[in-house]
């Protein structure tokens, strides 16, 4: 195997009795930059992390990460990661200062060295104000830094953070967006899942889509974006067609509709972008010249990607419903019609 | 914020025989509970609240009508110490069973701290928690005319055998918190755990109870840690049950290391 590798998972799959929550699915993360495993709800991605950080164990499959397989040499691996999960992995009572003390002792640090480093992290993640307060008293967003902030005590060289940013404010959001880009550019290997798009797109140097247990699709952001056509043309109908002209639009148009939202009476289609292409399209949608109010063709985003490579298809009533993909997904799509 | 990497050789600390670190990390983590057990105002309140109660209504409601030979709050008490510090022990259970549900757990998991560290943070606030309880039931005791009749070594008997069995029934439950699937769960063990002091001689002597009983009752853990640190505290030769309690205290203790290690790794996979 090759050794500039930071992770390398070959045919990992894992199920809980019968339902199988990953379906062979292979990862190749190089070291430095950032990874992100997108996917929607129950696509596998906490189950995929957890295997990687060595918690749990892979039903198949084999899985080497900083040089080490994850089964037969666990304390190497675990020397040189560290995991943030979904929920803050702190103890409520103690400080955060006692915290990150905790942490440093528990890597067998010298004394003076755990009290300088969790100083130092406190420091780093403004919470120097609050670093003798209970952390049942922080908020989400200081919860969350301080949980990354005891992650970072052993300096580890990949950091595995589970959905980093599912529940915070924007403020909190842009902080910790931040800090994920600050520990890359110190050359740490950042492995990170998120449902949020824009999340992928703003800090992810390479993406892994999955779906339903499976690799869906991989690349950089514009090559995934790419993969799916470069533009899009988001159309809304006017009043007069109604809802029944909506859904035969859009069942006509089948999975080249990415988008549809019956009640804006708006949907999205990819497109090359070129006026032959877009003209077409009109034409196939309006052939009476009476039933489109307005129309946008724009570069593809993410969404449309992840959209189209899931393969959920349009239709309004098999869609997932729009919390489950991202709110400001749709936000964004209906921004430009 | 400024830039968040050190020299990786500042921290990397270097190489240590593997029992130095694993006593590291048991310290540790006697500090964490310790501090976490502090913090829990309510469960010091009934810690302490419960058996001071059940010491009173023990000498001031029941205790005109039980026949002992002794003054009843002479007999009582070494048997409210039991039901104290065996109640006490028994939220070891609650409290390794909800600690095993919060994030944290999987944080010293990827640091590869042992269950046994955990475990035995637990256990020690436990007997650190059941020791100063049981100074406080014993002050309150003597408030009420509990006069014992027992030289220095006398109370170093009773205070040893008690604190070795509280040991072992944090041990013990602990072993059940890993086993049971919520803290709710593990809460049912304590009051199976208090009511083994009833069969037994902590509040009326086991020659009252019916035959049949009476073998279990005086052979069954608790009643012999009853029965010596009566026998400690009322002046009496403590003789062979104090055996009999130390035994039951280390099969105990030996049994539930095992188990709540085997039981952990299995739990936390």
């Amino acid at each position: 195997m090759s050794t500039d590798l930071a992770i390398e998972a070959v045919g990992l799959a894992k199920s809980y009795g019968s339902t199988s929550v990953l379906d062979h699915v292979d990862l190749r993360v190089s070291c430095g930059g950032v990874f992100a495993l997108l996917g929607p709800n129950g696509a596998g991605k906490t189950t995929a992390v957890r295997i990687l950080a060595t918690l749990t164990r892979a039903d198949a499959g084999r899985v080497r990460v900083a040089g080490h397989d994850v089964d037969t040499q666990r304390r190497e691996v675990r020397r040189r990661i560290s995991l943030t999960g979904q929920y803050a992995a702190l103890d409520e009572a103690q400080t955060g200062e006692q915290n990150l003390r905790m942490m440093g002792r528990l890597l067998h640090l010298p004394p003076r060295l755990v009290r300088r480093r969790a100083a130092e992290l406190l420091e780093r993640f403004d919470l120097t104000a609050a670093g003798r307060r209970r952390v049942e008293t922080y908020s989400g967003g200081m919860r969350r830094r301080l949980d990354l902030a005891a992650s970072l005590v052993g300096e580890p060289e990949i950091i595995f953070l589970d959905e980093p940013t599912t529940g915070l404010d924007p403020r909190s959001r842009a902080a910790m967006w931040e800090i994920v880009s600050e520990l890359a550019v110190a050359g740490v290997t950042v492995f990170l899942t998120t449902q949020y798009l824009d999340e992928a797109d703003r800090l992810a140097d390479r993406i892994a889509i999955v779906d339903g247990g499976r690799v869906v699709a991989e690349g950089s952001a514009a090559q995934l974006k790419e993969q799916v056509g470069g533009h899009r043309l988001d159309v809304e109908l006017t009043a007069a067609a109604g809802p029944e002209a909506f859904a035969a639009v859009v069942r006509q148009l089948g999975p080249r509709a990415v988008t549809a939202d019956p009640a804006r009476r708006t949907f999205g289609i990819t497109t090359d972008g070129t006026a032959a292409h877009v003209r077409a399209l009109l034409d196939e949608i309006d052939a009476g010249r009476d039933r489109v109010a307005r129309f946008d063709v724009h570069g593809t985003t993410l969404d449309d990607a992840f959209l189209t490579l899931t393969a959920r298809p349009a239709r309004a009533e098999t869609r997932p419903s729009p919390t489950e993909i991202r709110p400001t997904a749709l936000q964004r799509g209906s921004a430009h019609v | 914020m400024s830039e968040l990497a050190l020299p990786k050789a500042a921290v990397r600390p270097a190489p240590r025989p593997a029992f130095v670190d694993a006593a590291g990390d048991a310290a540790t983590m006697i500090g964490r509970s310790l501090r976490l057990t502090v913090r829990s105002v309510d469960g010091m309140i009934t810690a302490l609240a419960l058996p001071i109660m059940l010491m009173l209504m023990f000498v001031y409601l029941f205790g005109g009508a039980l026949q002992t030979g002794i003054d009843y709050v002479d007999y009582v008490v070494p048997g409210v110490l039991l039901v104290c510090a065996g109640f006490g022990a028994a939220t070891t259970a609650v409290t390794v069973s909800s600690d095993l549900t919060t994030g944290v757990i999987d944080r010293f998991r990827s640091m590869d701290v042992s269950g046994a560290a955990l475990i035995s943070g637990h256990v020690v606030a436990s007997v650190v928690r059941n020791l100063v309880s049981t100074a406080l039931v014993v002050a309150v005791a003597l408030a009420i005319g509990f006069r014992p009749s027992a030289g220095v070594g006398d109370w170093l008997v009773a205070v040893g055998v008690l604190a070795l069995f509280v040991l072992a029934l944090s041990w013990l439950s602990a072993t059940v918190g890993i086993l049971a699937g919520s803290p709710e769960a593990a809460n049912g063990f304590t009051f199976l755990v208090s009511f083994l002091a009833y069969p037994s001689s902590a509040f009326v002597p086991v020659d009252t109870m019916p035959s049949w009983l009476r073998g279990f009752a005086r052979d069954q853990p608790v009643n012999t840690v009853v029965e010596t640190t009566r026998a400690a505290l009322t002046g009496r030769p403590v003789g062979s049950v104090a055996w009999h309690a130390v035994l039951w205290s280390l099969g105990i203790i030996a049994v539930s290391v095992v188990a709540s290690s085997v039981l952990f790794n299995r739990r936390t996979r």
